[in-house]
């Protein structure tokens, strides 16, 4: 509800954004950066991995859980910030993709909690 | 006909000079309508699997004790792999536009064509998981888990079904010289849509197979 | 974006409507202006504009129809009129037509009419996929309703609780063709929703900036906006119930661990922001009703705005006061509450609004504004009794019995109808070029809205004495007897008030004959769309219009002196495009939407009966994309570089059609970029922002 106020500037922005976006349009990432970034990627995949088998021996189920959020987030950032190119792009694009994730976050999150699926 | 990069309309007239279509046409935010549209669907989609992946967590959590369950069928390295797979197809998505916006066609082809390949290796992977699943004995109607499961990953797989298709068909628009630098927002949009797969089964990975079961 | 060899105020561009088809199309685009096949492969916004309105017209009087039933049943304790299995035929049916089939198409008849108008643009962003949204609604509430012939209706209720709606409880087809039919009905929202949305923000007029639109375009963009993020919700939860009764699946098996509040959390996620759906387009109706015929400008315009869309961020915050008697336990009911108590506030500040804006204002009761000025007393007799419900207490006595029937219907058929109604008549002459009679206006307004009360003002008091929901029947000493008369009687005063409207457009189209054309701006009013003429030529404006302040077209006519009054400074006709512009480019109309949408039913047909028609109506699907993606292009400019990407979208569409695993994703097809980037390429040279003069 407090985003309310701001939305209608998000979508007022977007013009001079977009303005702006056009002027660096080749100032895209390099090739490099991309195979820097798919490296990272991949690493991070590793390190989820790793937690799994590590899992079987021993740290506990909540230090999993808040580990593999975390890497899963970085990866879901990197992907949409680099190869997506959001952010670079439009700040429209961002807010109405980051209005869906945030609206699903909020009603599904909701649902399971009242549902009482997190064991407590 | 392979470079023909700008077909010449059939009827040249002077005044047609002034008028090949720009880049971005001009709208009211500068962006493409195509673009605009895109991410707006996309911003729909998060909705979609975000209530897909809600409902498989909620039947996970309601699977009844004894019930053939993840940690009966789970073969996380194989997934890692195909995860892994998916991951690069990304990259190499990114690598096609970039050379498709240098005006590098062939690169563009090979990089097009390693990514439906990746993603295609990604398809027969979950295909050959599917078969073991129900080969141990979960199958769709088993229980409540293999419900879910494999609603969440069959449209999973149906998203990445139709992201090859146009992988293809955009391998094809290049064969028949009709992409060029210029329409590359083609190529872009298909990319997003790509990239959107993708980070769903970055979601996917880690809560429906990586966490603790 | 064409030449600047042409007179300064001529529109450039184009080529003539009809152009020869050379090399690259494998088929030609229909021509033609008149007919029944310009309409049926039209794409101008305001021919699909009107085709949604007559449908829901239509369907309209069909769920009319089966209210009457229903009232018929229950005039009378014990009644026979309908089986308990028809009676829940018909009453499921019956909310099922009304939401989804009658108000919501209606809404979208007054998007796409008006939208492009009020923004001043020259068609919508995808012209094509409009008319497609078109076709594909009316090929879900068709199918809907051959239920009737082929084995019963859905009879689950038309919120379809599962497990209730399951194959043990409902083994009739019927909520196949619920699932399946709402299904369709959704994709058509869907890519309505990316349409217009897409238009709102890249097509508007030089100078019209968001706060410069009109509180209607405001409402309509906030309610495609709540589409947009709502219907995958439902997509899903229909999905889930589809694969139930079709395929097997466990998720509303009980006796697998399931929950029935699974199926309750996922519509009502849908459902609450779909009441906003609802009733946020009739506001905007109202809104640009009530300051013209109160001749002041509309009170608090940011005030306006931003309610509106407070309703549409809170309306996700609410939707589990469906839930409060289903067992969700006190926290969860205690939080939405709360939540559905403050939804109440921007809702208030809208009705204040309004009588502001009539405060002191130059009032003129037309019918037009006696239908908005009764919908903002029915609605706000609805908003009370809604806000009765926030007290949990008070809900658990009230949910499922009558008092919830007439809180619904007083915001629904009070608030969304009555506006709607107020906007036929005010935009009739827009859309016709003739008024509707005022005298039979003004007696079918008064006559539905008494019949409005008599039916639904009783129910409260039926309610509250316990009678409940969807009885098929009650008995002699129930004491339900005297108020279920007085409703069955206003049900068919109302149903008296609804054939006038409908006798009152025959009589007005013969007295419109020979009469003089109402001209551009009948009533004085303040938006861009009365700045054209009536009826709207195909290409909108003959001109591009610079706006320069809200209510641009008034200003054109008025001068507010530093004094303070008001003196005319200009006639509308001499302000008003006269639609005489010619050769101005504006897509061609196309065959491959309406068959890319016959493909639908066939698939949804071949769920429930065999899959050889799932079969059939895949391969139309993918023939009609196919179609789609080799028609000649629409930009005559365009040749030879965009006409092949189409391709990409027929893939996915037709992977989509193939079962149900990717119709999410047939849905979102059309944002991706093929479909719509040669029609881009054409909506942009169509569109006013493209065709800019110096």
């Amino acid at each position: 509800m407090t985003q309310t106020p701001s939305a209608p500037e998000a979508l007022e922005e977007a013009a001079p954004d977009a303005a702006a976006d056009h002027g660096d349009e080749h100032e895209h990432p390099s090739d490099r950066q991309y195979v820097k970034i798919a490296l990272i990627l991949g690493a991070l995949t590793a390190l989820e991995v790793f937690t799994y088998f590590e899992s079987v021996h021993n740290l506990g189920d909540a230090a999993i859980y808040v580990v593999l959020i975390v890497l899963m987030i970085l990866k879901f950032i990197y992907v949409v910030a680099w190869f997506m190119h959001l952010k670079f792009d439009s700040v429209l694009f961002r807010r109405v993709f980051v209005a869906g994730i945030v609206l699903a976050l909020g009603v599904y999150l909701v649902m399971l909690t009242a549902f009482r699926i997190w064991g407590v | 006909m392979t470079d023909v990069a700008d077909p010449t309309p059939a009827v040249t007239t002077p005044t047609d000079a002034g008028h090949a279509p720009p880049a971005h046409p001009p709208t009211t935010t500068g962006l493409t309508h195509n673009k605009v549209a895109m991410w707006l669907f996309l911003g729909s989609e998060c909705l979609l699997f975000g209530a897909l992946i809600a409902v498989y967590m909620f039947a996970k959590s309601r699977l009844p004790a004894g019930e053939i369950g993840p940690n009966d069928v789970f073969d996380i390295p194989f997934t890692s792999v195909s995860s892994f797979v998916l991951l690069m197809s990304s990259l190499t998505m990114v690598l096609a536009l970039s050379a498709l916006n240098r005006g590098e066609e062939r690169n563009f082809r090979i990089w097009i064509v390693a990514t439906a390949l990746l993603g295609g290796t990604f398809i027969a992977g979950q295909v050959y998981e599917f078969t073991v699943f129900v080969d141990l004995g979960l199958g769709y109607t088993t229980n409540i888990f293999g419900s879910a499961f494999f609603t969440l990953t069959g449209f999973h797989g149906a998203h990445v079904t139709i992201g090859i298709v146009m992988l293809m068909s955009a391998l094809v628009a290049s064969l028949r010289g009709r992409l060029s630098p210029r329409n590359a927002e083609t190529v872009e949009l298909i990319g997003l849509y790509w990239h959107f797969v993708d980070i769903v089964w970055i979601l996917i990975f880690t809560i429906i197979y990586l966490f603790p079961q | 974006m064409t030449t600047t060899s042409e007179p300064p105020l001529q529109l450039t561009a184009g080529e003539q409507l009809v152009r020869p088809s050379t090399s690259l199309g494998v088929f030609s685009r229909p021509t033609g202006e008149t007919g029944w096949k310009s309409w049926l492969f039209t794409v101008d916004h305001k021919r699909i504009g009107i085709m949604y309105g007559a449908a829901a017209l239509l369907f309209l009087v069909i769920g009319g129809i089966e209210a009457l039933l229903l009232r018929l049943q229950l005039a009378v304790p014990g009644g026979n009129v309908l089986s308990e299995d028809a009676y829940n035929q018909v009453f499921t049916m019956h909310g099922v037509t009304m939401v989804f089939l009658v108000i919501m198409p209606m809404a979208a008849a007054f998007a796409n009419y008006l939208l492009p108008l009020q923004i001043g643009a020259r068609d919508v962003a995808f012209p094509r996929l409009n008319a497609f949204s078109l076709w594909c609604f009316l090929a879900g509430g068709i199918f809907l309703n051959t239920s009737w012939f082929l084995g019963g209706a859905p009879d689950g209720g038309w919120f379809g609780y599962a497990p209730n709606s399951g194959l043990v409880y409902s083994p009739s087809h019927g909520m196949d063709f619920y699932a399946l039919g709402l299904q369709i009905a959704g994709i058509a929202s869907l890519v309505s929703a990316i349409n217009l949305i897409t238009t709102v923000l890249n097509m508007r007029a030089p100078g019209m900036s968001l706060f410069r639109m009109p509180v209607l375009s405001w409402m309509l963009l906030v309610v495609q906006f709540l589409l947009l993020f709502a219907i995958p919700v439902i997509t899903v939860a229909l999905f889930l119930l589809s694969f139930d009764r079709l395929f097997g699946a466990n998720f509303f098996n009980v006796e697998a661990g399931a929950d029935p509040l699974l199926w309750q959390h996922l519509f009502w996620i849908f459902g609450h922001p779909e009441v906003y759906i609802l009733i946020l387009p009739a506001f905007g109706i109202m809104s640009e009703v009530i300051p013209v015929f109160s001749r002041k400008p509309i009170f608090g315009y940011p005030f306006m705005v931003f309610s509106g869309i407070a309703i549409g961020f809170m309306g996700w915050g609410v939707w589990a006061h469906h839930m409060f008697t289903s067992g969700i336990g006190p926290v969860s009911v205690a939080v939405f509450s709360l939540s559905t108590m403050f939804i109440a506030v921007p809702t208030g500040v809208k009705i204040l609004n309004w009588l502001a804006t009539m405060w002191g204002g130059r009032l003129r009761f037309n019918t037009a504004m006696l239908y908005s000025v009764g919908a903002v007393a029915m609605f706000t007799i609805g908003g009370l009794s809604g806000v009765t419900h926030a007290i949990s207490p008070a809900d658990t006595q009230q949910t499922d019995t009558y008092y919830i029937v007439a809180h619904f219907h007083y915001v629904i058929f009070g608030g969304s109808l009555m506006g709607m109604l107020s906007g036929f008549y005010f935009w009739w002459p827009k859309a016709f070029g003739y008024k509707l009679n005022e005298k039979l206006g003004k007696i079918g307004f008064w006559i539905l809205l008494i019949g409005f009360n008599l039916t639904f003002g009783p129910m409260h008091i039926l309610g509250l004495q316990g009678m409940s929901r969807r009885i098929h029947s009650y008995a002699a000493d129930s004491g339900f007897n005297l108020w279920n008369m007085v409703a069955s009687i206003g049900a068919f005063v109302i149903a008296a008030g609804v054939l006038l409207f409908f006798w009152n457009i025959g009589v007005s189209r013969r007295r419109a004959r020979g009469s003089p054309p109402v001209g551009p701006d009948p009533w004085d009013a303040r938006g861009l769309e009365w700045m054209t003429a009536s009826p709207v030529p195909t290409h909108n404006f003959d001109r591009d219009i610079t706006v320069t302040r809200q209510d641009e077209f008034w200003h054109r006519k008025w001068r507010i002196g530093t004094d303070g009054k008001v003196t005319r400074i200009a006639r509308a006709e001499d302000v008003a495009h006269d639609g005489s512009a010619t050769g101005v480019h504006l897509p061609s109309p196309s065959y491959w939407p309406v068959v890319v949408a016959l493909g639908l039913p066939l698939v949804a047909y071949g769920l429930i009966y065999n899959l050889w028609i799932t079969g059939i109506g895949a391969l139309v699907i993918l023939g009609g994309l196919y179609g789609w993606v080799f028609e000649p292009p629409d930009d005559p400019e365009d040749h030879g570089h965009d006409d092949h990407h189409e391709a990409d979208p027929s893939g996915e569409a037709g992977n989509g059609a193939n079962g149900g695993g990717a119709s999410g994703n047939g849905e979102g097809e059309p944002a991706d970029g093929d479909g719509a980037r040669q029609l881009a390429a054409a909506g942009t040279s169509g569109g006013p922002v493209a065709e800019a003069q110096p």
